[in-house]
């Protein structure tokens, strides 16, 4: 078994990146990998609950949060200072997640076998 | 060392798929072998054998065709990214009843457990992005 991290950085909407992500943490659950999903940057509004992108002609692929747990990825973090520097805290979030430093966000990257940030 | 590669980003409006490229072509001159090279969102565009570049600017698509080819590389093309982007081989053009199919030779089309299954047998994956 290997560690799989996931940095996820870009906003939900707007690009396709949001999804990208979530869909290869899917695939590294599906073979039963120790995955650790990170959300930074503007990453963090992917967590966001009450998005409702029907508007703007978009599928909300972050639904697909709560199933999480579901696949076995139960290593799901938010940098904290990216909650905070949006004004941000865990009430805003549709699933729990474990705030992080960035000391510990460089370990967790250390300990990690395969990184990937999109 | 056995190194796979991941591109994401799109060969005519950003470097990735050229960076990647020289990378491999670097690992390839260094000694070490690729076990696999994956292109997943705007980067399946380098699958296109549609694409027509200027006289005086290089065909990437074309280049990393004959890179794969020449080297007997396994370079995977996501086939859910290329689905929506309108990169089809024979048998997906005849799924879906699309007029013709124009994945370049040296490319096929799978998914996502490709690129899994790649960082599980090298000993470094490298992401070349947008």
């Amino acid at each position: 078994m290997k560690t799989l991290t996931f940095l996820a950085r870009q906003a939900p909407f707007g690009s396709s990146s949001a999804k990208a992500c979530l869909d290869m943490v899917l695939a590294s659950a599906v073979f039963e990998q120790q995955v650790n999903y990170v959300f930074m940057d503007d990453g963090v509004w992917q967590l966001v609950r009450g998005h409702a992108p029907e508007g703007i002609g978009a599928k909300n692929v972050m639904a697909a949060l709560q199933a999480l747990e579901l696949y076995g990825v139960e290593h799901i973090y938010a940098l904290e200072e990216s909650l905070t520097e949006r004004q941000l805290t865990q009430a805003h979030l549709q699933i729990p997640v474990r705030l992080c430093s960035r000391a510990e966000l460089s370990a967790l990257v250390q300990s990690s076998d395969v990184v990937t940030a999109l | 060392m056995i190194i796979s590669v991941m591109v994401t980003g799109s060969p005519v409006s950003q470097q990735a798929a050229q960076s990647a490229l020289s990378f491999c072509e670097a690992a390839l001159c260094a000694g070490h072998q690729i076990y696999r090279v994956f292109f997943y969102e705007d980067a399946v565009y380098v699958g296109s054998a549609l694409s027509v570049s200027p006289q005086d600017e290089r065909n990437l698509n074309a280049a990393w065709s004959e890179f794969v080819q020449r080297h007997q590389l396994d370079a995977v093309i996501c086939v859910a990214s290329a689905l929506k982007r309108g990169i089809l081989n024979n048998s997906e053009a005849t799924r879906y009843q699309k007029p013709a199919a124009n994945l370049e030779a040296g490319f096929e089309l799978s998914g996502l457990g490709q690129w899994v299954d790649a960082c599980l047998n090298s000993d470094r994956v490298v992401s070349f992005g947008a």
